[in-house]
């Protein structure tokens, strides 16, 4: 039983990084055995074990998984959208990365 | 960079059909617009439940029970997809939810329409599903990523939904007499009704021009409107019922079908609170959110003693 002292009120739990609403969490879904985990949406919970059931509910109502992970949102760190020109530039003048970049001879076959 | 450097670009990837995503540069009124529209059509989902919910443990067969009780956890389901989906746009769900329960927040006017009889749950799931699906499918197509993913899954699950309501009527069309007059009631009551679900005419839709040119919607209310008059016009005759509109004609010039005007001052009044149902559609949400408090504050200190006994 949960004692009084252990109620959890709106300004302890904010010092956890949650308001009443629980975190919110970040949902990867395996659709079939071979296949990598994608990002499906998110949801709000309060711990791990709720945020894969909540997943679950949300997220596979018709078999579209065979694996869930959820991680905390705030434990994902992204690039920065605005800095993609920078970010990405080294890989645009490289076009030698590519098998069509070398010139041969039609009736070269199986390569 | 500068606002006008900013928005410049914004308006590049808009007109090229780049989508706008969480952390990229928008303009306030787009996210303001954006935070609106996706909230409501969160909160449509969620008190949508209401009046089907109220039909589940009096559907006909266990077929029906079934079906029902997947439809309305799928409008579950679809309310938090779009919360998520706002969410990204920097509001909380406490803060959608706040809104939602004291009333700031408008929801679809249909919901406040009362579901009286069996037959009023297929002509829900024809025709209020039909105009949802008909205002959705474009939206898959929305400029805001996460709106338009959102959509995409939403649409998909919602086919049923639609089908599920017109088997309903079409059952009821091949019953006896009484089963029969029973679903064209519930057509009467329920076709202007769903009309106004498109909004209003595009005269009087000051957000549209600017919706349209920022890809938030692809086409205005009345485009839509007439598209959804239209297609039923022509179900209607497998279900052999009559659309309660005396002026509703095929017009061979047009190659549509005009149709009488709505009633505007009955969609205002339902809008600005005073129709038949709304007070107690608001009251069972916040009854819902006030009995599940218990659960919210459990679940939250179970939480809380897991983490500290792992420290």
């Amino acid at each position: 039983m949960i004692e009084a002292t252990n109620k959890v009120n709106a300004s302890e739990v904010s010092l956890l990084g949650e308001g009443l609403e629980g975190a919110l969490w970040e949902v990867f879904i395996r659709s079939k055995q071979g296949l990598d985990h994608k990002h499906v949406g998110s949801l709000h919970a309060t711990d791990a074990q709720m945020a894969i059931e909540n997943a679950r509910d949300v997220y596979t109502r018709r078999m579209e998984g065979v694996s869930i992970w959820v991680i905390k949102s705030e434990n994902i760190h992204a690039s920065n959208p605005d800095e993609a020109g920078s970010m990405y530039e080294p890989a645009n003048d490289k076009v030698y990365r590519h098998p069509t970049f070398y010139k041969l001879p039609d009736e070269l076959k199986h390569m | 960079m500068s606002i006008q450097d900013l928005e410049y670009i914004f308006e590049e990837k808009v007109s090229k059909e780049i989508k706008i995503e969480p952390k990229d540069w928008m303009p306030e009124t787009y996210r303001k617009t954006l935070i609106r529209q996706i909230s409501q059509h969160a909160h449509s989902e969620i008190v949508g439940m209401l009046p089907e919910g109220e039909w589940i443990t009096r559907a006909p067969t266990l077929r029906r029970k079934a079906a029902l009780l997947a439809k309305v956890q799928d409008e579950a389901g679809h309310g938090l997809y779009l919360y998520a989906a706002a969410e990204t746009m920097g509001i909380s769900r406490d803060e959608m939810i706040e809104q939602l329960l004291s009333g700031k927040a408008k929801y679809s006017s249909i919901f406040n329409y009362p579901t009286l009889t069996w037959a009023d749950i297929g002509a829900i799931g024809w025709l209020v599903d039909g105009a949802a699906i008909m205002n959705q499918v474009p939206l898959c197509r929305t400029s805001y990523g996460p709106y338009a993913r959102a959509m995409i899954r939403v649409c998909k699950e919602e086919s049923f939904h639609q089908r599920q309501g017109f088997e309903i009527l079409l059952t009821l069309c091949n019953g006896s007499e009484e089963q029969k007059a029973m679903a064209q009631d519930a057509l009467n009551r329920w076709w202007w009704p769903s009309l106004m679900m498109f909004g209003p005419n595009d005269d009087n839709s000051p957000h549209t021009t600017q919706s349209i040119k920022w890809k938030i919607k692809r086409f205005t209310n009345d485009e839509l409107r007439q598209k959804f008059v239209d297609i039923c016009t022509d179900q209607a005759k497998i279900l052999g019922l009559t659309i309660p509109d005396a002026d509703l004609k095929w017009n061979n010039e047009k190659k549509h079908y005009d149709f009488g005007e709505i009633n505007w001052d009955e969609f205002w009044k339902v809008v600005n609170g005073n129709g038949p149902c709304n007070k107690q559609r608001l009251s069972a949400r916040v009854a819902a959110h006030k009995n599940g408090e218990w659960v919210r504050e459990a679940a939250m200190a179970y939480a809380k003693r897991r983490s500290l006994n792992r420290l």
